[in-house]
């Protein structure tokens, strides 16, 4: 039972989503390849190498992967997908891009987003804006897998040093190029990896207003995030989003200010170890699943839990 | 250009799923469904290339069951030209779709094939990557801006550190992620006009490929309840369950 995980990274570091994915395929068997391809990410393949459980590194250090283009990871992701019975990736935008043009290639029907391993071909998934968990038995030979991230406590260094082999690149078949990238940049923890989480809704009513929790973030080593309706409005920039089709984040505290607790927002934080939602409609629905509530307006609340941090 | 608009049925937005009391699936009986919500978004931008002349033809497509014809109606009625209804009996996986999806790209040859970036019944986000992989096309997946100059488009795209905007030939794959563009209502005039708008329909069986399913469902089943939470009176109080109860802060 050879498994493939597609490590994702930015060239200088790993991804705990990659760690994450790495816990699930340790679950399903033991031995474990990670692909790393980019360019000049050699560093990455080592960190890669020393992490708990995984076999072998897998080098693939080329101009063609520098930006990780779907067509090109996939491309070559199948010229060694022969040797292996389970691929899998990060249910990230990195893994969710390339990895169902890989199952297509392979005839095989991906399997997204699992929540846990229940056996070699069994697996949990949530459906519906996560309303309901499927539980799904793949009958194709080669299992093609996306991992969600928070469901899958990442695998930390190990002792033993994993073997890095250079594989070839296969080049690029030039359909799609790159042009630019304009990447947040914060002194916060990102979204995904932090351990508290404060996100505002529609109710901040402006960009601005974030600044009320920006503060509180800081003084907590929070990261920021943010309903559908902060962005859309233009609150704040898309990568800030939490929820169905947004950012899928578990942390130890989340708290949830202005946001009304629609489904799809419930989606993306209700797996967080401690709710608090602050809202001044006591009927939000994001009291439903707040561990403690505080029906009181933003504007008096944020200012006063700032002072006393 | 001709563009292709692959739409999906699915349980409306608002509706919150439950399983069925056997567990062996969503209870679907008599709730409402809709287009999903990221294939109007997909629509819609076909139109808007059409009304700014960069389009000549949009055609809507779906993979589904007969009650589809009903989702395809509202697209005619949202300006597709045109519909395609690839019939199938059951309900079948993102693979077949694709497949199914193929061959309609065969026969029409569009330039450009927009898709919504999930559907929000299965959330699996694969049959956009799937379509471009099966066509050798160039993919650009969670779109928020379409540019299109001459035999290339430029589409900037939302990803999990920000937006990247990369350039693909046409064809190719575009799915759209939700701030691309707000879709338009249909108008009375315009459902009533989509009535007698052409909408064919070919059987997906006969289209010569194996349809069968590659996963089972063995249950589904309601995520794990939260245990009910307090509500506190003041910011002291919270602050203090936060630090001492919960022992979240410090
Ligand atoms: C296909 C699809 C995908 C979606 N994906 C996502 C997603 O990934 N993430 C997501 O978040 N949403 C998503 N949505 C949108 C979702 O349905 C909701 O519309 C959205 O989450 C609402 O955001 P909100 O809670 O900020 O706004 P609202 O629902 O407008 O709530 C604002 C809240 O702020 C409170 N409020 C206002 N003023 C104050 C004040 N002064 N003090 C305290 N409280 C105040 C109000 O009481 C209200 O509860 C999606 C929708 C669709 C159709």
């Amino acid at each position: 039972m050879k498994i493939l995980v597609i490590a994702e990274h930015d060239n200088n570091n790993l991804k705990g989503s990659t760690n994450s994915t790495i816990a699930a395929a340790r679950e399903i068997g033991s031995d474990i390849n990670v692909l790393v391809a980019g360019l000049a990410c050699s560093n990455v393949a080592n960190e890669v190498a020393s992490l708990d459980g995984v076999t072998t590194v897998l080098l693939a250090d080329d101009a063609a992967y520098e930006n990780f283009l779907a067509e090109d990871i996939a491309k070559l992701v199948i010229s060694i997908a022969d040797d292996f019975e389970y691929i899998l990736a990060p249910a990230t935008t990195f893994g969710k891009n390339f990895l169902p043009r890989v199952s297509a290639l392979l005839d095989s029907q991906q399997i997204s987003e699992i929540t846990a391993v229940l056996g070699p071909d069994t697996f949990k998934r949530p459906i519906y804006a996560g309303s309901c968990i499927a539980t799904v038995k793949t009958l194709d030979d080669k299992k093609i897998i996306s991992v969600r991230s928070t469901a899958f406590d990442g695998v930390n260094s190990g002792s033993a040093i994993a073997e890095v082999k250079d594989i070839a690149s296969v080049g690029t078949d030039g359909k799609s190029s790159f042009v630019n990238e304009e990447l947040a940049v914060s002194d916060r923890p990102e979204l995904t990896a932090a351990d508290i989480v404060i996100s505002g809704g529609r109710g901040m009513q402006s960009g601005d207003n974030f600044h009320l929790l920006d503060s509180i973030a800081d003084k907590l080593g929070a990261a920021v995030g943010a309903s559908r309706a902060a962005v859309d409005a233009g609150f704040v920039p898309n990568d800030y989003q939490v929820g169905q089709t947004g950012k899928i984040v578990a942390p130890d505290l989340y708290i949830a200010v202005g946001i009304s607790g629609a489904i799809q927002h419930l989606a993306g934080m209700k797996d967080s170890k401690v709710i608090v939602a602050i809202n001044k409609d006591e009927d939000a629905p994001i009291f439903q699943v707040a561990d403690y509530g505080l029906v009181a307006d933003l504007f008096e609340a944020l200012p006063e839990l700032d002072s006393k941090l | 250009m001709k563009i292709l608009v692959p739409i999906k049925r699915v349980v409306d937005y608002n509706v919150k799923v439950r399983p069925l009391s056997d567990q062996s699936n969503v209870d679907l009986n008599n709730v409402k469904m809709s287009v999903n919500p990221f294939c109007e978004i997909a629509l819609e931008e076909a139109v808007r290339l059409k009304e700014s002349g960069a389009a000549s033809e949009v055609i809507a497509v779906t993979v589904g069951k007969q009650d589809s014809q009903e989702q395809l109606r509202t697209a005619l009625a949202l300006g597709a030209d045109r519909a395609i209804l690839v019939e199938s009996d059951n309900l079948v996986e993102p693979l077949v779709i694709a497949k199914a999806l193929a061959n309609i790209c065969e026969d029409e040859n569009p330039n450009l094939i927009i898709l919504g970036k999930q559907a929000i019944d299965g959330d699996n986000n694969q049959t956009g990557q799937m379509l471009a992989a099966l066509m050798g096309y160039a993919q650009a997946t969670n779109a928020s801006e379409i540019n299109i100059s001459g035999d290339s488009a430029n589409v900037t795209r939302e990803i999990d550190g920000g937006l990247q905007t990369i350039q693909v030939s046409l064809p190719a794959i575009v799915t759209t992620d939700l701030r691309l563009n707000e879709p338009r209502y249909a108008s009375l005039p315009n459902i009533m006009k989509a009535k007698k708008k052409e909408l064919n329909i070919i059987s997906l069986a006969d289209m010569g490929f194996d349809i069968s399913n590659r996963t089972e469902l063995l249950s589904v089943e309601l995520p794990a309840e939260r245990a009910a939470g307090v509500t506190v009176e003041s910011v002291d109080e919270l602050m203090d369950k936060l630090k001492n109860e919960a022992k979240v802060i410090s």
